[in-house]
């Protein structure tokens, strides 16, 4: 296989073994090690709970700043926020995005993404240009979490900040309705990750969607890295989208944050 | 080289897929270091004329007989579904079953499935038993089909002791825990297709040893990659990663041929 730049949009350290934070990083990147992968973006990584308390917030923060502490070259934090914690979520975005090496927020599943609170929390992305991704799924076997959203819920959102950019993670998992939910608004990207490598899934969001709003990432350590790397190297598209996928397009977002840290 | 125990002929239900035309399969098989493949049939997840689907395989892969080998479909929920085992094994000298109890509408603890095992174990036929073919949550709305309860199984197969069962896309049903206990059971070997998580095949070993894993992409449901890449991921010795890819398999095949 040709190898490529690879940068994961989203990983999380839950399952992986390791007493400390920075264990846990440190075992997570000599695995991505044997793929070649170069950067790693952290999600939360101390709990599962669906609908964190502000201490919960803070607590996978802080988890995930220490775990990045050795690795600032090889790994970016994204900021836990929530949208039933309005306030306390942006001045998290100040002290880890404005003060904090972190570049992006994580929205899962407290708060469906259509709902009007997020507003603020979107307007403050915005103005420090941090990458925001969306967790979505349209999920068949009736277990969609009360706040999660579907890809539509975030084009709402997206159709309110027209000049905001938006991650639609997993593609909603259904990705043939995923794809075609946000294809026409071209302020929405989809990310590969977290859903099982099925033929086609790749090939159909390049053709519809274009290759320069597709972002590779694992959803490790749940996922293996391998069955989401494969959705590319495994894609029959031009050698430009899988080098464009693999990297170009995220860090084509997560610079604009750096740069603005650099300028102040 | 490479047995991948885990690939589909024919038309995916839900899907067109680009490799589903059997020479296309082939030819990326191949082009991937696949030696030999061990080929169910897609149609026979909705068929009920599983006489013709396994002709059809039975055709498909004696056309490509350098690297097919065909594993038929019996659904034990059928009238005379005894006299498709005995075509499998008699008239088309396939080595194995392919058996997808949730698309057929039965379960584990079934009396048929019992007698469907007996029979094919005094055959010398290896089983494979798919316990999945998607994620749940991806199914079509109109056509959701529940993984296999697997909670039967050891009780099962700790009854056939000759039994040599596979179980193909088994960790959406089983956890790493149960694989285990499912394999102390008896003679039962993984599939790593469905197999997730950071180095899972490395986990897994841990639960049920080298010798209890196979090489299975489900492609051309799945990108063939995604097995491959597995192994890499798990940082295993090369002599272990000989025995999922190649090694598991012929020992398997050997004593089925016995």
């Amino acid at each position: 296989m040709l190898q490529y730049r690879v940068w994961d949009l989203h990983c999380h350290l839950l399952g992986i073994v390791g007493r400390t934070p920075e264990e846990k990083m440190a075992n997570l990147l000599e695995i991505a090690d044997r793929h070649g992968i170069e950067r790693l973006c952290l999600f939360f990584s101390r709990t599962w709970s669906k609908t964190p308390t502000p201490e919960e917030l803070k607590a996978d923060n802080d988890f995930i700043m220490q775990a990045m502490s050795h690795w600032a070259n090889r790994t970016h934090g994204f900021c836990y926020v929530s949208g039933e914690h309005v306030d306390f979520s942006l001045s998290e975005m100040d002290r880890c995005i404005q003060n904090g090496p972190m570049v992006g927020i994580k929205l899962w599943v407290a708060k469906r993404a259509n709902e009007r609170d997020l507003d603020a929390i979107i307007r403050k992305a915005s103005e420090l240009k941090a990458v925001i991704f969306q967790h979505t799924w349209f999920k068949q076997d009736g277990t969609q979490y009360p706040g999660e959203s579907t890809p539509l819920d975030l084009v709402e959102l997206a159709k309110r900040h027209p000049q905001t950019h938006f991650i639609c993670g997993h593609a909603g998992g259904q990705w043939e309705m995923g794809i075609r939910a946000i294809r026409a608004f071209k302020n929405i990207s989809i990310e590969l990750a977290g859903s099982d490598p099925t033929a086609g899934f790749t090939e159909m969001a390049v053709r519809e969607l274009g290759h320069e709003r597709i972002i590779y990432g694992s959803d490790s350590a749940g996922r293996s890295f391998a069955s989401q790397l494969a959705k590319v190297y495994g894609a029959d598209i031009s050698e430009e989208a899988k080098r464009m996928i693999f990297s170009e397009n995220l860090r084509r977002l997560i610079e604009q944050p750096l740069k603005l840290k650099k300028t102040r | 080289m490479t047995i991948d125990t885990n690939i589909n002929l024919e038309r995916w239900p839900f899907r067109r897929l680009s490799l589903e035309e059997t020479s296309k399969l082939v030819a990326k098989l191949k082009a991937s270091g696949v030696t030999q493949a061990w080929a169910g049939s897609f149609d026979g997840l909705l068929h009920r004329d599983i006489a013709a689907v396994n002709q059809r395989l039975a055709d498909a892969c004696r056309q490509f007989a350098d690297l097919l080998r065909p594993f038929g479909t019996v659904n034990p929920v059928l009238p005379d579904w005894h006299e498709d085992l005995r075509r499998c094994h008699e008239v088309h000298k396939m080595p194995g079953l392919r058996l997808h109890p949730n698309f057929h509408g039965y379960t584990l603890d079934d009396p048929r499935f019992a007698e469907l095992l007996s029979l094919a174990t005094d055959r010398g036929l290896i089983v494979q038993l798919a316990l999945a073919m998607e994620d749940e949550r991806t199914q079509h709305a109109l056509h959701r089909v529940p993984h296999v309860d697997p909670k039967p199984l050891a009780g099962v197969v700790a009854k056939l002791p000759k039994l040599r069962l596979v179980l193909l896309n088994a960790f959406r049903s089983l956890s790493l825990l149960q694989c285990g206990e499912v394999a102390k059971a008896g003679q039962v070997w993984f599939d790593i297709a469905m197999l997730e998580s950071v180095a899972g095949v490395t986990k897994l070993i841990e639960k049920v040893s080298p010798e209890r894993v196979l090489f299975g992409s489900h492609s051309p449901l799945f990108y063939f990659e995604s097995a491959e890449l597995k192994l890499v991921e798990s940082g295993l010795p090369e002599a272990v990663l000989q025995q999922i890819r190649i090694g598991n398999a012929m020992k398997l095949l050997a004593v089925s041929s016995d």
